[in-house]
C-alpha cells in the first residue's frame, strides 16, 4: 500500500471527502480506539488531566480520553487537540468533541507556555513530520521544533506516548534522535513487530517528577514485554572515545590499519608510542 | 475555545517565546458561549495550582466578565468538610467523598464552560493576530514568521 505521506501534505491529502471516509470507516474507528487505550495504559495517569493530542483529527481519540466509561483509566480528561487539516476538524466539530481544537502546524512548535499539559498522546501523525514540504524546512527541523515544544510544555514528571508508522528503520532513529536531543527519556515500544499490523510506539517521560527513568520504567509490571537496549552501543562508542589521538592505543591501532592496507610498518617494541626524553 | 485554554496559550512565534509579553494572549471582538459540561472536581484541583492567576483576572476584565479576587483560592477551599469521619474514608478516592463547593462549581464555570466562540487573539509582544472560529483557533503561521 502507498503511504499517504508520500502523496500529499496532510492539509491537502485530508479533505473534506477523506476526512470523511477516515472518520466513518469501521475499521479505522478500530484500530485508533485500540491504539488510545494503549497509549493510555503507557501513561498511566492517576487524575484527571489536561491532555495535549497532537494530530487529533476527527476527535477519535479525544472521545476516548473525554469519555468518562470505566475503559479510560481515572478520567475523564481534558483535552486540547492540534491538527492542521481544516476538513478534519470540521467533522470533529460536527461531532461536537469536547476538547478544545486549534488549526495548527506541530512542526511549527506548540504554543503553549511551559509546564502546561500532564500528558500528550499523538495518534498516526508523527510520520507526517518526516517530510518536508517547502525548501525553507527540513524533516528534522520540523521534528526538532515539534519535540522542543512538546518537551516544554509537558509538566515534570509528564508523559508522551506518539504511536506512528515509520516508513523505514532509518525514519524510526531519526524520530527517536530529535525527541531525545530536545531532553526526552525516549523508548520505542513495539506491538506486533515484524507482521502487518505492526504498531510504533513512541515512549517519551520528562525527568524530575515520581517515575523511575525512562521506557523501561514504565513497562515495568506490563506483560509480555521484551525490553533491548539500544543504549549499550553508545557506551561502547563512548569507550572509544577516550581512546586519544596520539596515544599508545591510537598509534598501534593505526598500525595494524596500515599493515592490513599491506603498507610496510615499523616493528612495534614496549617503546612504540613513548615519549622522546628532552634532550636539552 | 475555554477560558482555561487561553491561560495556557502562548504566541507560536519563536521570536515571542522568550519574552513575558507573549502570555496571556489578549482577547479582542470574542464573543463568549457557555457550552455546560459535567463537573470534574479533581480535575480543577489538579489543575488549579498550574493556573496563572494574574492573567486569568487580566482576561477576565477584557472580556467584561466579573472581577476575580487578587488571590488564588486555597485548594482547601474548594472542598466542604467531609460528611463521613476522616478516618473512616482513607481507602476511599480522596476528594470524592467530600462536597464541591459553591467556589468550584464557579470555577467550573469560568474555566470549563464559559468559550471564546468567535473573535481574534492578539499577541502582546508581536500583535500577530490569532483568528478564532466556531471555537476553533488558527495557529497556523506563514512560513516567514516561523
Amino acid at each position: 500500500m502507498s503511504r499517504p505521506e508520500d502523496t500529499l501534505p496532510p492539509d491537502l491529502f485530508y479533505n473534506d471527502s477523506e476526512s470523511r471516509k477516515y472518520t466513518t470507516s469501521s475499521r479505522i474507528q478500530h484500530i485508533q480506539t485500540q491504539m488510545t487505550h494503549r497509549a493510555l495504559e503507557l501513561l498511566s495517569l492517576r487524575h484527571p488531566s489536561l491532555i495535549l493530542d497532537v494530530g487529533c483529527g476527527s476527535g477519535l481519540s479525544g472521545e476516548i480520553l473525554s469519555s468518562s466509561a470505566p475503559t479510560t483509566p481515572s478520567g475523564p480528561h481534558t483535552w486540547v487537540g492540534l491538527d492542521i487539516s481544516a476538513s478534519m476538524l470540521a467533522v470533529a466539530l460536527e461531532k461536537e468533541v469536547e476538547g478544545d481544537l486549534f488549526l495548527a502546524d506541530a512542526g511549527q512548535g506548540v504554543p503553549f507556555r511551559p509546564g502546561t499539559f500532564d500528558a500528550a498522546i499523538s495518534i498516526s501523525a508523527v510520520q507526517w513530520l518526516c517530510n518536508a514540504e517547502s525548501s525553507e524546512e527540513s524533516p528534522a527541523g520540523r521534528l526538532g521544533r515539534f519535540f522542543n515544544g512538546l518537551y516544554a510544555s509537558l509538566r515534570r514528571g509528564g508523559r508522551a506516548v506518539c504511536q506512528f508508522y515509520p516508513k523505514n528503520e532509518e525514519q524510526k532513529r531519526m524520530v527517536s534522535n530529535a525527541a531525545v536531543r530536545a531532553g526526552f527519556g525516549a523508548g520505542l515500544l513495539e506491538d506486533d513487530p515484524g507482521t502487518k499490523s505492526a504498531k510504533t510506539y513512541l515512549v517519551l517521560t520528562v525527568g524530575g517528577g515520581e517515575l523511575d527513568g525512562d521506557i523501561t520504567g514504565v513497562v515495568k509490571g506490563m506483560e509480555g514485554v521484551d525490553v533491548v537496549d539500544g543504549r549499550r552501543r553508545a557506551k561502547d562508542k563512548a569507550k572509544r572515545g577516550e581512546e586519544r589521538k596520539g596515544s599508545k592505543a591510537w598509534i598501534m591501532r593505526k598500525k595494524e590499519q596500515m599493515e592490513k592496507k599491506g603498507k610496510v610498518v615499523k616493528a612495534s617494541s614496549k617503546y612504540t608510542g613513548r615519549r622522546r626524553k628532552i634532550a636539552f | 475555545m475555554k477560558i482555561l485554554t487561553l491561560n495556557f496559550l502562548t504566541c507560536a512565534r519563536k521570536a515571542c517565546k522568550a519574552t513575558n509579553a507573549a502570555f496571556p494572549l489578549h482577547p479582542r471582538d470574542a464573543e463568549l458561549e457557555i457550552v455546560e459540561t459535567d463537573l470534574n472536581p479533581l480535575f480543577i484541583r489538579n489543575i488549579l495550582p498550574r493556573i496563572e492567576w494574574d492573567a486569568l483576572r487580566e482576561i477576565c476584565v477584557e472580556l467584561g466578565l466579573p472581577t476575580l479576587p487578587d488571590a488564588a483560592p486555597e485548594p482547601a477551599a474548594l472542598f466542604a468538610e467531609p460528611i463521613v469521619p476522616a478516618d473512616t474514608m482513607q481507602d476511599a478516592d480522596e476528594g470524592a467523598e467530600k462536597q464541591p463547593t459553591q467556589l468550584l462549581q464557579d470555577l467550573h464555570r469560568l474555566l470549563l464552560e464559559t468559550t471564546i466562540a468567535t473573535g481574534k487573539l492578539v499577541c502582546g509582544n508581536c500583535g500577530h493576530e490569532y483568528a478564532v472560529k466556531e471555537g476553533i483557533a488558527n495557529f497556523l503561521l506563514p512560513s516567514h514568521l516561523v
